[in-house]
């Protein structure tokens, strides 16, 4: 869908035939009710972080405080998961990134009977319900003797996202025209030192795309986590958060708004990043058509 | 024979990815579908070692009430949410920005994706929050004079409903954003000039043009949502009384909670069989519109 989202870029200076300035108002209104709908429940998530004596109820905090925020930044509460978050999540993304772009690389550059049925079949992957093959994982990983071990659960994510990263990927090489591998093999280089030379630094930000999507993914998947790794030492954000809401969660409300926010703001900037530099619909390229 | 030999070479890269694809993605499915056949279960002996118990774990589960009330909260929520509520509200939305003034448009799409961006356990704290009894919703509705209902309590498909809606609509809205901004404007142009009301434009000129798009979104996020465990495990954990327990969560529950994997990789399998078939309808889609 990179073909949409350029021809949303072509057609962005096209400006939509717009109804009158009269028929603006009406839909600027129901926009703003609509936007007011999904801003609240996050409202209370930014007061009750700032309020020491949150509860469930939206009220603006009245004095502010970082109580909250200076009580959950300890290492074993914030700063550990955080890190094992970190960990699972550029792990994830790397061997994402390493096998989307070898998979995509003959995919998008020679033409063989087996690349359409693949390319559906790693896409009939993508529809497959996680969470349903969560159990069955998780008897695996017991056989295997998997369970607990990051790299396992690290292998186990990429493989989740894969389909949808190797569609990204293909479609970002498709991009980068391949005359100039051609010269380069004339040359006498190998397909692999083409890719590694010209290709790759030519789809950067592509590759910089599809690292952050997966990124994201992972950053905020508590599912498989939550399955797979057990101990608390090795537990992400997304894993920690929930023990720590169930635990102390009739009294630490607030506390938990403030972890919560932190533990957001990584995803929220990577986020940003991605959609400035490649349009809103960045999230969609592998997920529509190919 | 050296040609072909080169030529099949050239697919080496591929093999990691498939590598990892079986044996983490075909693997457990398959091996879902074989255990479903055992008595497997958590701890205890039969952990490691499981027996062939044959048919029985399927004998009980379609004699079980429990699903035809899961099967049945699943449609339910998948409808509901996704096929009604997020389609419908993202079209609108999208509609909507269309004629809005720019900037508006602008931080109405940052407030819709923002829950959308939000890592879910975040999302699914906000919403139970949001949806308790003394919750920012029925301070609203108090504030209007109007009764306070336990949502999570007493309407547990309701709340998880809403905020299934709240998390997912951004999905159909950029899609169909995406999908808005492709119909060219000297068709609409024309129809304009020919006299065509607003909804008539819609309803003849622009939803035909994006149909495209309208399937393949309502396979995607039914596809989303069917798999949804974390917003409903947060929220209600399948309660009160097994009244909002959909196919992942009853699957969950039944392996890790009441430690049978056997039996819970069976509820497994007919999640896995529904999305299979959700799947192969959307592959075939593709499949058609592009020759």
């Amino acid at each position: 869908m990179t073909t949409a989202a350029q021809a949303s870029r072509r057609t962005r200076r096209v400006r939509p035939v717009r109804a009158g300035a009269r028929a603006r108002l009406p839909a600027d209104a129901a926009l703003l009710v609509i936007g007011a709908c999904f801003v609240l429940p996050l409202l209370w998530l930014v007061f009750a972080s700032f309020d020491a004596g949150a509860g469930h109820q939206t009220r603006v905090p009245g004095d502010v405080s970082l109580d909250n925020f200076a009580a959950v930044m300890t290492p074993g509460l914030l700063f550990q998961p955080l890190w094992n978050s970190m960990v699972l999540s550029a792990g994830t993304a790397a061997v994402n990134l390493v096998a989307a772009v070898l998979a995509a690389y003959p995919l998008s550059r020679f033409r063989s009977r087996f690349n359409r049925p693949f390319l559906y079949g790693v896409l009939f992957g993508t529809c497959l319900p996680i969470t349903a093959i969560m159990v069955p994982v998780y008897g695996l990983f017991v056989q295997l003797e998997l369970l607990d071990s990051m790299p396992a659960t690290i292998f186990f994510m990429a493989t989740t996202t894969l389909p949808m990263a190797i569609w990204m990927t293909k479609n970002f090489m498709d991009a980068v025209p391949v005359s100039l591998e051609e010269a380069a093999w004339v040359d006498g280089a190998s397909g692999m030192a083409a890719l590694r030379t010209i290709v790759l630094p030519l789809m950067r930000q592509g590759l910089g795309v599809v690292f952050i999507f997966v990124f994201i993914q992972a950053w905020g998947n508590f599912f498989v986590p939550f399955v797979l790794l057990l101990s608390e030492a090795q537990q992400p954000a997304a894993v920690s958060i929930f023990s720590f809401f169930g635990q102390h969660g009739a009294v630490a409300y607030g506390q938990l708004a403030a972890f919560s926010i932190l533990y957001s703001v990584p995803v929220l900037a990577l986020y940003v990043v991605v959609a400035r530099g490649a349009g809103s619909s960045f999230a969609l390229s592998g997920a529509m058509k190919g | 024979m050296t040609a072909r030999l080169r030529r099949r070479a050239r697919l080496l890269p591929v093999v990691p990815a498939v590598l990892l694809l079986l044996v983490f993605l075909a693997g457990p499915v398959l091996w879902a579908f074989q255990a479903s056949f055992t008595n497997a279960a958590l701890t205890g002996r039969t952990a490691r070692s499981p027996g062939w118990v044959g048919l029985e774990n399927y004998q009980r589960l379609f004699t079980d009430p429990l699903l035809p009330l899961s099967l049945g909260l699943t449609v339910l929520f998948v409808g509901g949410s996704a096929i009604l509520g997020q389609n419908l509200l993202g079209l609108t939305i999208a509609l909507l920005m269309r004629q809005a003034r720019r900037p508006v448009a602008a931080v109405v799409g940052t407030a819709v994706v923002a829950a959308w961006v939000l890592p879910e356990i975040v999302a699914a704290f906000a919403a139970y929050a949001y949806f308790s009894r003394d919750g920012t919703l029925n301070q609203l509705l108090g504030g209007m004079g109007l009764g306070q209902p336990d949502w999570l309590y007493s309407f547990p498909m309701v709340a998880i409903m809403l905020a299934n809606v709240w998390r997912g609509t951004a999905f159909s809205m950029l899609v169909y954003r995406a999908a808005l901004n492709d119909v060219p404007s000297d068709v609409t142009e024309a129809a304009l000039m020919d006299g065509a009301s607003g909804w008539r434009r819609l309803a003849f000129i622009t939803l035909p043009m994006i149909r495209g798009s309208i399937a393949t979104n309502l396979m995607l996020i039914t596809l989303q949502t069917l798999a949804v465990f974390t917003l409903v495990w947060v929220m209600t954990a399948g309660g009160p009384s097994n009244a909002s327990t959909t196919l992942p969560v009853l699957a969950y529950v039944e392996a890790f909670k009441f430690g049978d994997i056997g039996y819970g990789t069976a509820v497994a399998s007919v999640l896995i069989l529904i999305g299979a078939v959700f799947g192969a309808a959307y592959i075939r889609l593709l499949r058609e519109g592009k020759p």
